[in-house]
């Protein structure tokens, strides 16, 4: 008898153990697909968030000498002529472009400084070596200043704060310090801000909006209900272009509604609907509301309508019963709808650069601009990872205080 | 081939492949990249097609929208599908130093001195010009701005301002407002005071400002009414107008500026490419394209033939490069992000 239990007891542990196997093999799939072209990619990225090389690439040779130099007059003779010979390689050609740009973010007309400097160093007769300094000097006066030196000799190490301070309105100061920067310059950190503000005010008008309406979609006669879902999803149907030039078409000063509105005569003006906050609300309520909707309903259609009967029977009022039955009940559908129209609203810049005015910005828009415009890959993954880290920072903070399998939808 | 592949019965999969392999020999390929829409329309009827049907070459088109992020990956990676492209000269000038693009082996492709100055590099041949402009609705305001001075000035013209929402050509016309000649405005604009003058100038329109980003936008909201006056694209303008909309260009000091023909570093089709940018660098190519679309050509010769009725609408047009700027390459691609930046700042302050 003990035995048998023995034997039973291996033979469950041995069965779990196969379906562990077999469920990991399931996955598996799956999990190299994200591991090769979701998270090393994205590690590779945010490598360049810290991590350039360019400058001591391209300029090897005064990369040595200038990290013997600590200021306060300008580097002796040997480093300008390992700055000749830098530049005049013509193996480093396309690396001093690079650099160049690199140099660029340090003071800007760096980038000049290196072609011009090359250019003329070309064309100058170099061929005493003891001459070189003044000769760089006369190719580009900038060299004769400290503050291009030491601006270079940042550029060259290989691991740089730069970008993630950049991206938090801060910059390295003259003697070394951290500070911020001027205040007309100031941009990233209010625009994190802006971009959360707007993503957590879009929400709660989802929240708002789609909670009653999913109720509808669930309580409605299904030809109803089939019509309003159709309504609902209808923003996934079009492109996300077309439905916010539509928005502007509706909105605008002579749009639809201000015609209505100044055609009855209930407004005597036509009013702002479009190229301020009011129209990236609207805008990106109605491309986000399904977002919402979707995740309410389905687990309000696993609500049995049984529970709200009894709490009634039980003699509760309806509104307490929906606050102690039905609310709680829903809750892991309104936590996966907030938490996913946040998130996509977070990373939306089109429609706010479409339908904002210029006080409208979100901080994708930079992510963009960085990627695709400047090729400062630096500056995009630093603010990248930053936008990644805050909206991690507030899921965790979020699954503390409601549940993290709430808001997945696990519970 | 097929009938090869009929008759001797071989398998299917690899007749198929056979063909497929086939295919780009058969006839050679040149693949150009455009920014679409009308422009593109036009560059294919001045250019492309002629081109295609006299070298008996298929011209395969792709556009883009000025990620330069796609070609650096591109030459990364040595993977290069873009043989030709047109080219922003800020792009232009920073690719051909980061060796984005070939260096033009240019006793093979034209004169330089041909050209108008500037619209030649070594990477790249002058494609066409747009000239920035202000435009209003003539429909609506009889008397229109004469000058930056009066785009700036709310009392002499009250109502909103359509504005580029970057700080490239904003700028600009700014210092103009304020009374930079044109031939200073880049030295003034390079010292940190210049930059604050120009803020300070649009300070004055901001509360009446409403930016745009594309040029399409810019005419829409002057069409709509949500703008009064706007700076825009000249081609934009004379676009509207021949569908029937009445608005006016005002060229006394429009900043012009180029995009280029460049050929993508390590394109597998490099003489091929060359040969385009040759052929659409000849006057009798060139003076067909502000047939398609009111933008300048950038050939002086080719500007001599020009059928003297488009003239009046291209920025490169004698009377109208009269009181024009044309527009730094060199100190957008020194100064561009730094004041990209700050423009957003004071955008959302």
């Amino acid at each position: 008898m003990e035995h048998a239990a023995v034997i039973e007891m291996t033979s469950i542990r041995k069965a779990q153990h196969a379906a562990v196997i077999r469920s990991f093999l399931l996955v598996f799939p799956l999990v190299g697909y994200l591991i090769v072209f979701f998270v090393a990619p994205l590690c590779l990225v945010l490598l360049y968030s810290f991590y350039s090389p360019e400058v001591s690439r391209a300029f090897p040779l005064t990369s040595q000498q200038i990290d013997r130099w600590q200021g306060p007059d300008i580097p002796d003779s040997d480093t300008y002529l390992a700055l000749a010979a830098d530049l005049l390689n013509p193996e480093s050609e396309f690396l001093v472009g690079e650099a160049a740009r690199r140099l660029n973010y340090e003071i800007s007309g760096f980038r000049t400084v290196i072609s011009r400097t090359k250019r003329n160093l070309a064309a100058a007769d170099i061929s005493n070596p003891a001459a070189l300094k003044e000769e760089v000097i006369r190719a580009d006066p900038h060299w004769g200043e400290v503050r291009y030196w030491a601006a270079f000799k940042r550029a060259t190490s290989t691991v740089t704060p730069y970008y993630f301070l950049a991206a938090l309105d801060l910059e390295v100061n003259g003697t070394g310090g951290i500070s911020p920067v001027p205040e007309d310059r100031r941009i990233f950190v209010s625009t994190f801000l802006r971009s959360i503000w707007i993503a957590a005010t879009v929400t709660l008008i989802c929240l708002v909006l789609g909670y009653p309406l999913a109720y509808a979609l669930i309580s409605l006669r299904p030809e109803f209900s089939a019509l309003l879902m159709f309504s609902v999803l209808l923003p996934f149907w079009t492109s996300l272009l077309v439905r916010t030039t539509a928005w502007i078409v509706v909105l605008s000063q002579e749009g639809i509604i201000n015609s209505l509105l100044t055609g009855a005569a209930i407004v005597d003006a036509p009013l702002n609907l479009v190229f301020n906050r009011t129209g990236v609300f609207i805008t990106m309520v109605h491309v986000l509301l399904p977002f919402m909707v979707l995740p309410i309903l389905s687990v309000m259609r696993g609500v049995s309508s049984t529970y709200m009967k009894a709490s009634s029977s039980l003699g509760a009022h309806p509104v307490r019963g929906f606050l102690s039955v039905y609310l709680p009940l829903t809750m892991p559908g309104i936590g996966a709808g907030c938490m996913m129209t946040f998130i996509i609203a977070v990373g939306y810049y089109v429609t706010p650069l479409l339908v904002g005015g210029g006080g409208d910005n979100m901080i994708s828009y930079f992510i963009a601009f960085y990627t695709n415009e400047t090729i400062n890959w630096g500056m995009a993954a630093a603010i990248g990872l930053i936008l990644l880290a805050t909206v991690l920072v507030l899921y965790a903070s979020l699954g503390k205080l409601i549940g993290v399998s709430k808001i997945v939808g696990l519970n | 081939m097929l009938r090869n592949c009929y008759n001797t019965g071989a398998g299917a999969l690899a007749c198929v492949i056979a063909l497929a392999l086939s295919l780009p020999a058969a006839s050679q390929e040149l693949t150009i990249v455009g920014a679409g829409g009308a422009l593109q329309d036009a560059e294919r009827k001045a250019f492309f097609e002629p081109f295609a049907e006299q070298f008996k070459v298929k011209v395969v088109e792709d556009t883009y929208t000025g990620e330069m992020a796609k070609v650096r990956a591109m030459v990364m990676a040595n993977q290069v599908t873009w043989d030709v492209m047109q080219i922003d000269s800020t792009e232009m000038l920073r690719g051909c130093e980061e060796g984005l693009f070939e260096k033009l082996d240019w006793s093979k492709i034209a004169n330089r001195d041909d050209f108008l100055p500037g619209a030649t590099s070594d990477c790249g041949a002058g494609a066409f010009a747009w000239g920035f402009v202000t435009s209003y609705d003539k429909t609506k305001m009889a008397e229109g701005p004469k000058s930056w001075a009066d785009f700036f000035d709310l009392k002499k013209f009250p109502g909103k301002r359509g504005v580029r929402a970057t700080a490239r050509l904003t700028l600009e016309t700014a210092l103009f407002a304020d009374g930079v000649p044109a031939s200073e405005v880049y030295q003034v604009l390079a010292t940190p005071e210049g930059v604050d003058r120009a803020f300070a100038k649009l300070d004055e329109i901001k509360a009446e400002t409403v930016f745009w980003g594309s040029g399409a936008e810019s005419i829409e909201r002057l069409v709509a009414g949500d703008v009064a006056i706007t700076t825009t694209f000249n081609g934009r303008v004379t676009a509207a107008n021949q569908k029937g909309k009445d608005l006016a260009i005002h060229w006394d000091g429009q900043i012009y500026g180029q995009d280029y023909w460049g050929i993508v570093k390590g394109s597998p089709r490099l003489e091929l490419a060359e040969q385009f940018i040759k052929f659409a660098s000849t006057p009798e190519i060139q003076k067909e394209f502000p047939k398609y679309i009111t933008y300048g050509i950038l050939n002086k010769k080719g500007i001599e033939l020009v059928d003297p009725s488009l003239l009046a609408d291209m920025p490169t047009a004698p009377e109208n490069l009269k009181s024009a700027t044309a527009l730094s390459s060199e100190f957008w691609a020194d100064y561009g992000e730094e004041l990209e930046e700050r423009f957003k700042a004071w955008q959302a302050k």
